[in-house]
C-alpha cells in the first residue's frame, strides 16, 4: 500500500510483569490525523514512545514508509515529538529552538532561516522569535514546540498529550488550530490523549486503547455511533444500557427480552449479523437520542421505557437529566434547550424515554 | 508578636556579631602601625608592604594558588561526568555509589589526612605539591558532585529526549543542551572548591612534602614564632579575596 505512512506490526512491550502494549496492530495512513486515546497506563505512551524509539519493544516491528525502524536511534527516525512538557530548550530563544532540528541535520544556513520563518509564521510566533522561552504564555509554548517538529518535515509528527497543560478555552482555541495546521502542512500526525471529546474533534480515525489492547479502530462517527464493545461504548461518550437476551431475530431485527428493566412493550432492535435469538446482549444508547415526555406514555410508535426523574440540570445548551428505569438501572437524558430555558420535567415526575430501533446499538455478552 | 520580633533580631544580632567581630577586628589591626598587635597607634599601610616583601610568603601563596587551580581542574573533570552518570542511574547501584561519594564530605578532615598519608606512603609516593593536589582533589570531589547534581535534577529529563529526537548525537545534545544549562552550577562549584583548597590547613598539614609549603602552612608556622601584625594583613588579604569568590560561586548559582 503506497498511502501507507505507519505499520505496527503485533507489537509487544513488557514492563516489569505487565504487558503495557500487548500485540497492537494499527496502520496508519499518509497524511491522516490519527489518535491513540484510552485511560491512563492503557499502553499508549508506551506506544508512542516506541514510535519515537525511545522505547524498544520486546516483539513485533513498527515500519514508517516501509522502512523497518527496528535498531534505528531517536536522532536517526523520520519522526519527531511534540512533548507533553513541551520540553522547550529554555536557554535558547524561540527561533534557536525551531532552528535546532535543521542545524542538526546541517541544513544550509539560509535556507535554516527561511524555513524557521515560514514554520514561525505558520504557528503566529514571528513576532516572538527572539524571546525565550520562559517568557511565553503556555499556548505560545505550546506553539513553538509543534513548529520545532514541522520545521523538520518529518514523515510523521507525535504529539503527547497536546493540549492537556492547557486550560479550557485555549484548549479549544487551539484544537481548532491544531487541526487548520496539520491540513495546511499535510503531515501524518499521531495524538496521544485521554480527552475523548478532543479524540473525537481533532482525529480522521483513532484506535481506542484499554490495558494495553487495542479495542476499537475507526472514525470518530464509527466509533460513536457503532461502539463493538462495551468499553469503547462507555468511554466514547455516555452509554445507557439495558441488559437482556435476543429473541425473534429476523432479517436484521429483533426482539430484546430485558432482565433488569420491565417495558410496556417488547425492544425492537436492528441485529447486527452473525448473532442470533437466545444470544446474552447490551442495548446501548446515546443520551441525546432519547426522546423524554411527560406521563406514561400508554402507546408510543417506537421504543419505550418509562421511568421516575432523578435528578434535571441545565447547563444551558441543553438539559441533563437521570431518569431511573429500573431497580437499579439509570439513563442519562440529553434534552435540546428549544423552549426558552423552560424544565422539560421536574424531578420525582413519571416520564416516558422513547428512541428509534436504529439508534439501540446490540453489543453481545461473552 | 513584637517582643518576638525584638527578641530574634537581639539573638541573631548576637550571632552575626560572634562570628564577624573578630574579623572586622582582625582587618582593622592589620593597619596598625605598632608592632604589637593589641594597641592601636594610628593608622598604616606598613604591614601590607612588609607582606608585599617577603620572599618565602609569596613563594607559599605561589604554591597554594598552583594547588588550587590544579586540584580545582581535577574535580571538575572527574566531578561533572561522576555527577552525570550518577543523576543516570537506577536502582540500588546508585544509593550505594551515592554514599560512597558522599562520604568524604561527613569525614572527619584529620582522619582524611591521616588516610591519605598512609595511602601515599603505601604506594611510595613522595610528599610533595602533587600530593596536595591529590589529597586537595579527594575531599573537594563530593563538594562538586553535589552541586552538578543539584542543578541535574532540576532539569526536565525530557530536554535531552527533545534534543535526541531531534537528530543531536549523545555528543551533540551535551554540547548544546545539557551543558549550558549545568554550566553555571559548574562554575559556582569549582569557585567553592577553589576557595576551599586555598584555606585548607589539616589535609595539606599531613600530605605536604619538604618546601611543598603552602599559605596557610606558612601562616601557620610564622604564629609559631611570635605574632606580627603581618599576618594580620595577610589574613585580610585572605579572607576578603575567599568572600570574593563565595560571593562569585553564589552569583553562579542563582543564574
Amino acid at each position: 500500500m503506497a498511502d501507507l505512512s505507519i505499520d505496527i506490526r503485533a507489537l509487544v512491550k513488557r514492563h516489569g510483569a505487565t504487558l503495557a502494549v500487548d500485540h497492537v496492530s494499527l496502520q496508519i495512513r499518509r497524511g491522516e490525523f490519527f489518535s491513540l486515546l484510552g485511560p491512563s497506563g492503557a499502553g499508549k505512551t508506551s506506544l508512542l514512545r516506541m514510535l519515537a524509539g525511545f522505547e524498544t519493544p520486546d516483539a513485533g516491528d513498527i515500519l514508517i514508509d516501509g522502512q523497518s525502524m527496528a535498531g534505528v536511534p531517536p536522532n536517526r527516525r523520520p519522526v519527531n515529538l511534540v512533548f507533553q512538557s513541551y520540553a522547550l530548550f529554555p536557554h535558547m530563544p524561540v527561533a534557536e529552538n525551531v532552528a535546532f532540528g535543521l542545524e542538526m541535520k546541517r541544513v544550509p544556513r539560509n535556507e535554516i532561516a527561511e524555513r524557521v520563518g515560514s514554520t514561525l509564521e505558520l504557528v503566529r510566533l514571528s513576532d516572538k522569535r527572539d524571546r525565550l522561552p520562559g517568557q511565553l504564555s503556555g499556548g505560545e509554548q505550546q506553539r513553538v514546540a509543534l513548529a520545532r517538529a514541522l520545521v523538520n518535515r518529518p514523515a510523521v509528527v507525535l504529539l503527547d498529550e497536546p493540549l492537556a497543560a492547557l486550560d479550557q478555552q485555549l484548549r479549544q482555541q487551539m484544537q481548532t488550530e491544531l487541526k487548520t495546521i496539520q491540513a495546511q502542512v499535510g503531515l501524518t500526525f499521531v495524538c496521544v490523549t485521554h480527552h475523548q471529546e478532543e479524540a473525537l474533534a481533532l482525529s480522521d480515525r483513532l484506535a481506542v486503547m484499554q490495558q494495553g489492547r487495542v479495542m476499537q479502530v475507526g472514525r470518530p462517527e464509527d466509533l460513536y455511533e457503532r461502539p463493538e464493545n462495551l468499553f469503547v461504548a462507555r468511554f466514547v461518550g455516555v452509554s445507557n444500557e439495558v441488559v437482556g437476551t435476543l429473541a425473534d431475530v429476523q432479517a436484521g431485527e429483533g426482539n430484546l427480552l430485558p432482565s433488569d428493566v420491565s417495558p410496556s412493550r417488547g425492544i425492537r432492535l436492528s441485529v447486527p449479523a452473525g448473532l442470533q435469538s437466545g444470544q446474552q446482549v447490551v442495548m446501548t444508547v446515546r443520551p441525546e437520542r432519547i426522546r423524554i415526555t411527560p406521563g406514561h406514555v400508554a402507546d408510543a410508535g417506537s421504543n419505550c421505557l418509562h421511568g421516575v426523574v432523578e435528578t434535571m440540570r441545565y447547563i444551558g445548551s441543553e438539559w441533563q437529566g437521570v431518569v431511573r428505569i429500573g431497580q437499579s438501572v439509570r439513563w442519562t437524558i440529553h434534552a435540546s434547550n428549544t423552549a426558552s430555558g423552560s424544565r422539560p420535567v421536574g424531578v420525582g415526575q413519571p416520564v416516558s424515554l422513547e428512541w428509534n430501533v436504529g439508534d439501540g446499538v446490540v453489543i453481545p455478552l461473552t | 508578636m513584637r517582643g518576638q520580633g525584638i527578641w530574634l533580631r537581639g539573638i541573631s544580632g548576637l550571632g552575626m556579631a560572634f562570628l564577624y567581630l573578630p574579623i572586622i577586628v582582625l582587618v582593622v589591626f592589620s593597619f596598625n602601625a605598632s608592632r604589637l598587635s593589641a594597641t592601636w597607634q594610628g593608622f598604616s599601610w606598613h604591614w601590607y608592604g612588609v607582606l608585599w616583601h617577603d620572599e618565602a610568603l609569596l613563594a607559599a601563596a605561589v604554591n597554594s594558588l598552583w594547588v588550587a587551580v590544579l586540584s580545582t581542574s581535577l574535580v571538575v573533570l572527574l566531578g561533572v561526568p561522576a555527577a552525570m552518570g550518577l543523576e543516570r542511574l537506577r536502582g540500588r547501584g546508585r544509593q550505594a555509589l551515592d554514599t560512597i561519594f558522599l562520604l568524604p564530605l561527613v569525614l572527619p578532615e584529620v582522619m582524611m589526612g591521616v588516610a591519605l598519608l598512609l595511602f601515599f606512603v603505601m604506594i611510595q609516593w613522595p610528599l610533595s605539591l602533587a600530593t596536595v593536589v591529590v589529597g586537595h582533589a579527594a575531599f573537594n570531589l563530593p563538594v562538586v558532585i553535589v552541586m552538578v547534581r543539584a542543578r541535574l535534577q532540576k532539569l526536565d529529563p525530557r530536554l535531552e529526549e527533545a534534543a535526541h529526537d531531534l537528530g543531536a548525537s549523545a555528543w551533540q545534545t551535551f554540547y548544546r543542551v545539557t551543558w549550558p544549562l549545568v554550566r553555571p552550577a559548574v562554575l559556582g562549584a569549582a569557585l567553592l572548591a577553589f576557595t576551599i583548597s586555598l584555606d585548607d590547613f589539616i589535609v595539606t598539614f599531613f600530605v605536604a612534602g619538604p618546601g611543598a609549603t603552602t599559605l596557610p602552612l606558612k601562616v601557620y608556622s610564622m604564629i609559631k614564632s611570635g605574632l606580627s601584625p603581618e599576618i594580620n594583613a595577610l589574613s585580610s588579604v585572605l579572607v576578603l579575596s575567599s568572600m570574593g569568590l563565595v560571593g562569585l560561586s553564589l552569583a553562579f548559582q542563582r543564574r
